[in-house]
């Protein structure tokens, strides 16, 4: 810390009385790793691993918890957030935490998605999962692209969006409909809470958070599937600074994808909304 | 009257110059500095720590947990 004395309107404070450990508000928690994150500058990624690892530490579930990450950007999740983590083939991360929740029926299973892997190559697996009913968190983040891979278009991909694979921007007559997957995933009675979250806010981080706690929560309580959205930036892929990508984001993929809780139930109990 | 200061740390090896937590401060408190850590990126410091409230909007929204907030009441 480069600054000595800080002049506040009402006195002189030097800055060294503020900062003491009584008046610390904010910090990493210990949950995520020393590891630097790779991802790029102002990805959502990395807001949203901190919070799953921030719950996970004030839940006390360290020692329960298994992550099944995706492939994807998120491919290397398990070098951030100190927990069991199982790495699947691309889009199957749902049939595997199938697999380890089974197995273990006191553990706290999630699965890290994108939306090429969820909604993608494995669609078939996500929706069977949650039909199942299983008893595991879905983390969904929708940015509208291959992250990863170099921007190609997704099934998320907003109509006229520029992509790597969509010069002109994404046409309906040739590429379909930009698919609103969680919609689909609330209809489904093994879900128990389907909500959409946004993070490019602190506001939003902080509602993803609650929604995150009660998904999870859900979860312990043997509920049936949880699945958060989280409407995402690729600031890479759209070709954006990261503060405009977040702009973008707001205006033009929340309107289509607007946020908000779309079913709050137990499995079984046919009550979206 | 007690009024409620803050200040933040920043990580600025760890910072990435995304900028985010400069949008996101209600106060105007961050900037980018003008200098670069050593991976490059231009990273960001309290360019007016009088303004802080200690709010901890910046911190919540940096994707690098890079920020560590303090508040407490001057009178
Ligand atoms: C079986 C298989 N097919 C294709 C790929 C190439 N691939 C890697 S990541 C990816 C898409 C990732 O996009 P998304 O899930 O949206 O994640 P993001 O990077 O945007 O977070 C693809 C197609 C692969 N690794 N394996
Ligand atoms: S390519 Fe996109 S999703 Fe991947 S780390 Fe960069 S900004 Fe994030
Ligand atoms: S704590 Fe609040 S006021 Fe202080 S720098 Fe961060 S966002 Fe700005
Ligand atoms: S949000 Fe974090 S990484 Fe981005 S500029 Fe601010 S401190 Fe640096
Ligand atoms: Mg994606």
């Amino acid at each position: 810390m480069e600054l000595k004395e800080v002049t506040k309107t009402e006195g002189t404070m030097d800055i060294q009385d503020i900062l003491k450990p009584e008046n610390l508000v904010y910090q990493k928690t210990k949950l995520l790793t020393d590891t630097p994150m790779h991802y790029c500058p102002g990805c959502s990624h990395g807001v949203v691993h901190k919070i799953l690892a921030e719950l996970i530490d004030e839940m006390g579930i360290q020692e329960r918890s298994v992550g099944v990450a995706p492939v994807g950007c998120a491919v290397f999740a398990y070098n951030y957030i100190d927990i069991d983590w199982q790495e699947a083939a691309h889009g199957r991360a749902p049939a595997v935490a199938t697999g380890i929740a089974r197995v273990n029926p006191d553990a706290f299973v999630f699965t890290y998605q994108g939306d090429g892997d969820l909604a993608s190559i494995g669609a078939a697996e996500i929706m069977h999962a949650c039909n199942r009913g299983e008893n595991i968190l879905v983390v969904f983040i929708n940015n509208g692209i291959y992250g990863m891979t170099g921007g190609q278009m997704a099934p998320t991909t907003l109509e006229g969006m520029v992509t790597a694979t969509t010069p002109y921007g994404r046409n309906t007559d040739l590429n379909g409909y930009p698919m609103r997957i969680t919609n689909l995933i609330a209809q489904l009675p093994g879900t128990s809470y389907v909500t959409r979250q946004a993070v490019h806010t602190a506001g939003g981080v902080r509602k993803c958070k609650r929604a995150l706690k009660k998904a999870i929560q859900n979860v312990l309580d043997k509920k049936g599937t949880s699945f958060v959205e989280v409407v995402s930036t690729c600031n890479s892929g759209w070709k954006l600074s990261p503060v405009a990508a977040n702009k973008w984001m707001e205006e033009n993929m929340i309107p289509y994808y607007p946020l908000g809780d779309m079913k709050d139930s137990v499995k079984g109990e046919h009550s979206e909304n | 009257m007690a009024r409620v200061i803050g200040a933040v740390v920043v990580d600025k090896e760890e910072c990435k110059g995304c900028s985010v937590c400069v949008d996101a401060c209600p106060h105007d408190v961050l900037a980018l500095h003008f200098e670069v850590n050593s991976k490059g990126y231009h990273y960001s410091y309290m360019k007016s720590p009088e303004a802080c409230v200690g709010c901890a909007n910046c911190g919540v929204v940096c994707p690098d947990t890079c920020i560590t907030v303090y508040r407490t009441k001057a009178s």
